[in-house]
């Protein structure tokens, strides 16, 4: 099945006049005719239909593409794969963390054993190695689920299709279908999507492409999406329902994620990079049974211990350096607690507060460890508790610290929308050669950030909601 | 005259004596990929096409005592420039002179994946045909008759389904006895309208014979026909031939 979309802008190679030019257009028709003519001559020879056509799969490709049903498909889908992945990782989860702080408990001994100083234990086990283990217990399980469903709906042939549903809407944004094939890649790492961006041939559309990438959230901020829905979502639903609502929030967010890249794109391409959208094929592939075993070994090794490996050894030292922030103190105060005062009153303005917004600044280099910062941040400043599940999360965040649901939301559409990791921002670097590139892809989705943040915190408490 | 091994380290393939050099074509979702991860294992190593921002997979295999290098070229649907993975896939073909190119199609549509193959024979006759996702055909009652492919086509075909490994081994076998010349292709040539035809047969005899030596003629004659100007930008970087202009007006061709 073919379609094409968009306008077709490229003007014809004008060379510098001549009889031959006029004729150029039909030649290249005719040749290109007699390659079709001999090729369906071919297999009109070759090609024999020995039995019924089996054409299920056109029935499921009008339901998956159709006006009507394409997005509500979309949504159920997305919704069925979240709660699939919360429902499996919770109680894992739980295992990995009690096993985790175990060991956690056996290296504080050996400390105490060899009688090391105070300062190089809390370096080493409360800084590096927790941070480590929360990342881990709390990354790796939904991962574990995550990935493998994505990968086969991949293998199925899903995400042409979405690709295809979602290209009305990015050529009314001005921009380019593909653009939501390179969208997908984001859902994995941002760094991928903006690499995923060369599909796109048009430097103008490649560069909304990359600009706008990050406002899909990457597998590092999904575990903190996803631990602050069923955290805050699920108990207000009514019971038994917990992780369904919790699911369909995260499925909300992502749905509030595209719009702002429509938005922005939109935006975009109406103001510092103006243009037509160019055309594009798009080929939407047979859908297949995918292969099980393979895609579940490949996105295991490729994306859940790829990216593990990387967060873990971002967090490792992030962990260390948030721990020396955390514990030198200057006129009784940590530094970390000096710089969290400093941001509060912005963070405020933002439904946020200044811890959550500086975790934002430190979880640079990576997303993976904005949360476990936030904790250790929140911590360093209280009583040292041992996160070992969603529940103590759950204690410290409302009841030691106050948060509320807007709390909640507005960090995680601040999660949704701000600045991409440092990875992605290099290799944003790396693909338009372009430091000023660079700078816009962090400037434009903090300023998004910021806005939509600010807008929902002040219209919430305006209508005194919390 | 410039060297083979000098044109093809251009696209970065490294000189290597001995070994053959095999194109890997086809259009998107044919199963090209698997294809290459079959015959390659894990010997393989990517880059970027030479100053393209387009994925290159190279990859080596071992056969008959013989070393094959495996250029898997980006998947497209024809060969006439219409995308920089276009061009990447023609000018590998046309300069870089593969021992031999095999073309991947999907059993399933094999018709819009021959005209990928019927093009890629007008540049090279050393083509092998793949028809892959033949277990899918199977499944969807699709018959495919590879001995009338075979001789419409005029080059081996081969049938394979790369997931499950079938037919891989006649694939390398195939591949092999192309390079060492047991297999004599006669590649279908397409006939185009009349005066096209009387056009290519007028510029044919002007092509300068140090090209006609490394690019098929006929090809070429029909690129210019088509003013398919990316062609002959390519050609002079490659060999000193007469500026663009001057070979317009040498070779002018009115359609009558």
């Amino acid at each position: 099945m073919f379609c094409v979309s968009g306008i077709n802008t490229a003007p014809p190679e004008a060379g510098p006049g001549g009889v031959n030019e006029a004729h150029q257009p039909e030649i290249r028709d005719r040749i290109v005719k007699t390659i079709y003519r001999e090729a369906e001559a071919i297999a009109a020879r070759v090609v024999r239909q020995t039995g019924p056509h089996r054409d299920w799969e056109h029935k499921v490709d009008d339901i998956l593409t159709s006006r009507l049903l394409g997005f509500p498909v979309m949504f159920l889908l997305l919704g069925l794969v979240f709660w699939i992945t919360l429902v499996g990782a919770s109680y894992p989860s739980q295992l990995l963390a009690k096993a985790l702080f175990w060991g956690e408990e056996r290296l504080s001994e050996i400390f105490v054993w060899l009688d090391a100083p105070s300062w190089l234990h809390g370096l080493v086990v409360t800084g590096v190695y927790r941070t480590a283990a929360w990342v881990v217990s709390v990354m790796l399980p939904p991962m574990a689920i995550f990935f493998p469903i994505f990968a086969l709906l991949e293998d199925l042939g899903y995400l042409p299709r979405v690709a295809f549903n979602i290209d009305p809407l990015f050529k009314m944004a001005g921009t380019q279908g593909k653009q939501a094939l390179t969208m997908s890649m984001g859902f994995g790492c941002n760094a991928a999507g903006v690499m995923a961006c060369r599909i796109i041939e048009s430097p103008r559309e490649r560069l909304i492409a990359i600009l706008t990438n990050n406002f899909v959230p990457c597998n590092g901020r999904f575990p903190t999406l996803i631990a602050l829905a069923s955290i805050f979502v699920g108990p207000a639903a009514a019971p038994g329902f917990s992780s369904l609502a919790a699911s369909f929030t995260v499925a909300g967010l992502i749905l509030a994620g595209i719009l702002i890249t429509l938005l922005t794109s939109w935006l975009l391409s109406r103001t510092i990079l103006k243009g037509v959208p160019t055309t594009f094929t798009l080929e939407l592939p047979p859908l297949r049974l995918p292969q099980v075993g393979r895609v579940l070994v490949r996105s295991v090794q490729d994306r859940t211990l790829f990216v593990l490996a990387r967060a873990v050894t971002v967090a490792a030292p992030a962990g260390a350096l948030i721990w020396v922030l955390a514990n030198i103190s200057f006129e009784g105060q940590s530094l970390l607690a000096r710089g969290a005062g400093l941001l509060e009153p912005f963070g405020q303005a933002l439904g946020l507060d200044g811890f959550i917004l500086l975790a934002f600044i430190l979880g640079l280099p990576a997303n993976e460890i904005v949360l476990p910062i936030l904790l250790m941040g929140y911590l360093s400043a209280g009583t040292m508790v041992e996160v070992d599940s969603l529940t103590v999360l759950q204690n410290i965040l409302v009841h030691e610290r106050g948060w509320t649901w807007l709390t909640a939301l507005c960090t995680m559409l601040f999660s949704l929308l701000h600045f991409p990791c440092g990875t992605t921002l290099f290799t944003i670097q790396r693909e338009t050669k372009s430091l000023k590139w660079m700078f816009w892809a962090a400037a434009i989705p903090l300023a998004v950030a910021c806005l939509v943040c600010f807008a929902v915190a002040q219209t919430v408490r305006a209508l005194g909601l919390v | 005259m410039p060297l083979a091994t000098e044109l093809r380290e251009r696209f970065n393939i490294h000189p290597d004596p001995g070994a053959a050099v095999i194109a890997l074509a086809g259009n998107p979702n044919t199963g090209k990929s698997t294809i290459f991860n079959a015959l390659t294992g894990l010997k393989q190593h990517t880059g970027n096409w030479p100053g393209k921002t387009v994925l290159q997979a190279q990859g080596t295999f071992h056969f008959g005592g013989k070393k094959y290098i495996l250029v898997d070229l980006p998947g497209t649907y024809s060969l006439l420039a219409n995308s920089a993975e276009e061009m990447i896939a023609r000018d590998f073909l046309c300069f870089a002179r593969p021992d031999a190119t095999v073309v991947v199609t999907d059993a399933t549509c094999l018709e819009r994946n021959l005209n990928l193959a019927l093009q890629v024979m007008e540049i090279t006759g050393r083509v092998i045909v793949c028809v892959n996702f033949i277990d899918e055909a199977r499944r969807k009652n699709i018959f495919i008759d590879v001995d009338c492919l075979a001789r419409e086509l005029g080059v081996p075909v081969v049938v394979t389904a790369a997931r499950s490994g079938l037919g891989l081994t006649e694939l390398k076998t195939g591949i092999d006895a192309l390079v060492r010349g047991q297999i004599v292709t006669s590649p279908r040539r397409l006939i185009y309208d009349p005066d096209i035809e009387e056009a290519v047969a007028r510029l044919e005899e002007k092509i300068p014979g140090e090209i006609k030596e490394w690019i098929n003629a006929r090809w070429l004659a029909l690129r210019i026909i088509d003013h398919d100007r990316s062609t002959l930008d390519n050609i002079r970087q490659y060999f000193e031939v007469p500026e663009w202009g001057v070979l317009r007006e040498r070779y002018k061709y009115c359609p009558t």
